[in-house]
């Protein structure tokens, strides 16, 4: 029996197998990841308090364009329905603050669960099975019929959030406090600024990893062979519908993890983080820092709250004038984004 | 079974049928032709039905806003077209959803900023009414409706035998074709978007009388029509209008049972069947 395997006579089929020995990541990439993580680390230590708020921000809503950035990105549909699992994640993490089952053995499990975890399983598993529910319809359809689809999903989350008053609170929203980092057996401490912030970091950081592992795996080459060419990919064998579900679920479980973290921060719950203006917002940040390179739009989302800040001390309530004039401009000229021109290195 | 109830609201629903239809028409012509899917197309309803208060309040006419309106948004359409769209032309449509999407937003801001958050209001210019069961059913409505027919149907003869009609459908079968027969391609695509937002601020100063004049109302419009667009089948000028219909109908029955603020639901719900059975649209033959 030989060892020697020969090589095939015709390339691999699936794209991984050729990709995955050609290119391994570069030490340049790594040193860029740990200076930023260690940059973004100790921020809170030398930022005023308002501005290290901001890059606390910053980071939520880099997490929510990310994991929107695996549909746009890497699958080739544009979300415009983001907010209704952002949402989704921040009420399923209030409920988990505000409400407790009172009897029996998930009394008993739920007493035992620090709360932060708590709200973080709950807030997924919100934002989850709006994702199926959305992934279902919604990837029946391509191009601009997904985005309007997920649009229309995401309204009717928003309607039945806002009508819901009893439930949901209405237009007035929850409030909640801060549930402590804990975990069970070891410690429990109350979240301070910079705690929470390097919590937040951590998350992000951790999910950045996820999701880019996800692209890289055989999966994810998959997703980006339907945004190159979704017919060939079917003729090849792939289950696309399959994929494309997945891959809506997928990222709406990261962008229900931002809308936990958002909560923590925010300790508060509205149905304006279900209006579609935050799903419009999701896909500026994509657009503008460069979508299928994950890092972008975490730059975009910098970019434009930076642009926001600055642009309300000028213009107050309406700096969305010149912010959309910007954005117009940028999707006419600057069609890759601010990173665009890192998509090759970002992703080897 | 409230009776009379069920056939007033079927009249409101025709009505408001009449109107989405003017809105969802304008969308549908321009995708139709351009590939362009208009997310500021709700916001050019909303800004013409404020260029029309504006013009009220210098003529005192209602007719003479409806036309200011629609003559000030059509240019306004047209220029939008030339600087931020024709650049896009031939690449990816979704790119076009984000620019209209960038102007969408400079729109309704600009709206805010130039008129402020308070609702205006355009009067009816008839006042009178006659009676419908236990209601006094303004003749405004009926108007409303009737007018807005009658717009679909002028666009309809103008694109069936008007000699710009006839080039604006070559442009929708084959542009390349179109372009060497000698028509000005880009042109008809400027003249076809004004048309669009022309329709969308005609049905804006038209429906304005309904509600106070606001930054807000273009959006749930927005929203309407697209759900319209896409149970009627995309580009589909019939489908569309006979979508907007259904969809009107349907929300303003389900309006006896539930709250308007609810009733929308039943519009997103007949769009979900829509994809369910026939994610083509209704209105557009299966695709082999």
């Amino acid at each position: 029996m030989s060892t020697v395997v020969p090589p095939p006579a015709t390339p691999p089929l699936r794209a991984h197998d050729t990709r995955a020995s050609s290119r391994r990541p570069s030490a340049g990439y790594w040193t860029g990841f740990v200076v930023v993580v260690t940059a973004l680390a100790l921020a809170p230590l030398v930022l005023p308090e308002f501005w290290q708020r901001f890059t606390t921000e910053i980071l939520i809503w880099g997490l929510l364009a990310m994991s929107s950035d695996l549909l746009i990105g890497y699958t080739g549909m544009v979300s415009f329905g983001h907010s209704a699992f952002f949402g989704l994640g921040v009420y399923g993490a209030a409920a988990a603050m505000l409400w407790a089952p009172k009897t029996g053995w998930a009394a008993a499990a739920w007493g035992a669960t620090p709360k932060l975890w708590g709200a973080i399983a709950a807030g997924l598993v919100a934002a989850g099975i709006a994702a199926v529910f959305v992934a279902f319809f919604s990837t029946r359809l391509r191009d601009i019929y997904f985005a309007i689809t997920t649009l229309v999903f995401s309204q009717i989350f928003y309607v039945v959030i806002f009508t819901l008053t009893d439930v949901t609170g209405g237009e007035n929203g929850l409030t909640f406090g801060r549930p402590p980092f804990a975990i069970p057996g070891l410690f429990s401490v109350p979240f301070t600024s910079d705690g929470l912030h390097w919590f937040v970091m951590a998350v992000v950081a951790l999910s950045y990893l996820a999701l880019r592992r996800i692209t890289q795996s055989p999966f994810g080459m998959v997703l980006q062979s339907i945004r190159e060419n979704e017919a060939r990919t079917r003729a090849v064998g792939y289950h696309v519908e399959r994929y494309k579900i997945v891959s809506v679920m997928l990222s709406g479980l990261f962008a229900g993890l931002a809308g936990v973290l958002y909560a923590l921060q925010n300790k508060f719950a509205a149905p304006d983080f279900v209006l579609f203006l935050i799903s419009g917002e999701t896909v500026i940040y994509n657009v503008m820092g460069g979508i299928g390179t994950l890092v972008g739009p975490i730059a975009g989302a910098a970019f434009f709250l930076l642009m926001k800040e600055v642009f309300s001390r000028i213009f107050y309530e309406y700096y969305l004038i010149p912010v959309g004039v910007i954005f117009t401009l940028m999707v006419i000229f600057l069609p890759q984004g601010l990173l665009g021109f890192l998509r090759r290195r970002l992703n080897a | 079974m409230p009776f009379d109830e069920i056939l007033v609201q079927i009249v409101n629903g025709l009505v408001n049928g009449m109107i989405l239809a003017l809105v969802a028409s304008g969308l549908t012509l321009i995708f139709g032709i351009m590939d362009i899917v208009n997310f500021a197309h709700g916001d050019l309803f909303m800004l013409g039905a404020y260029v029309g208060t504006t013009t009220y309040l210098v003529t005192g006419s209602f007719w003479a806003s409806l036309v200011g309106a629609v003559l000030v948004i059509g240019t306004l359409g047209a220029v939008l077209q030339v600087i931020a769209l024709r650049p896009l032309v031939g690449r990816d449509p979704l790119t076009t959803i984000l620019a209209t999407f960038g102007m969408s937003l400079v729109i309704e801001n600009y709206a805010l900023w130039q008129y402020g958050p308070v609702p205006r209001k355009i009067p009816e210019p008839v006042t009178a009414q006659f009676p419908l069961f236990y209601v006094q059913y303004p003749w405004y409505r009926i108007l409303v409706a009737a007018l807005s027919a009658a717009i679909i149907g002028g666009l309809y003869l103008f694109m069936k035998y008007g000699k710009h009609g006839i080039w604006i459908r070559a442009t929708t079968q084959d542009r390349v074709m179109a372009a060497a027969m000698g028509i000005p391609v880009p042109w008809v695509h400027t003249i076809v978007f004004a048309i669009g937002a022309g329709m969308a601020a005609a049905s804006g100063v038209l429906f304005g009388p309904f509600v106070g004049v606001n930054h807000a109302m273009g959006f749930d419009f927005t929203l309407r029509a697209f759900v319209v667009v896409v149970v009627g089948g995309m580009g589909n000028l019939g489908g569309s209008i006979l979508a907007s219909i259904f969809v009107s109908l349907l929300e303003s029955l389900a309006s006896i049972w539930v709250s308007p603020a609810q009733a929308i639901i039943v519009s997103f719900v007949a769009l979900i069947l829509t994809l369910l059975i026939r994610p083509t649209g209704l209105f557009v033959p299966t695709p082999k």
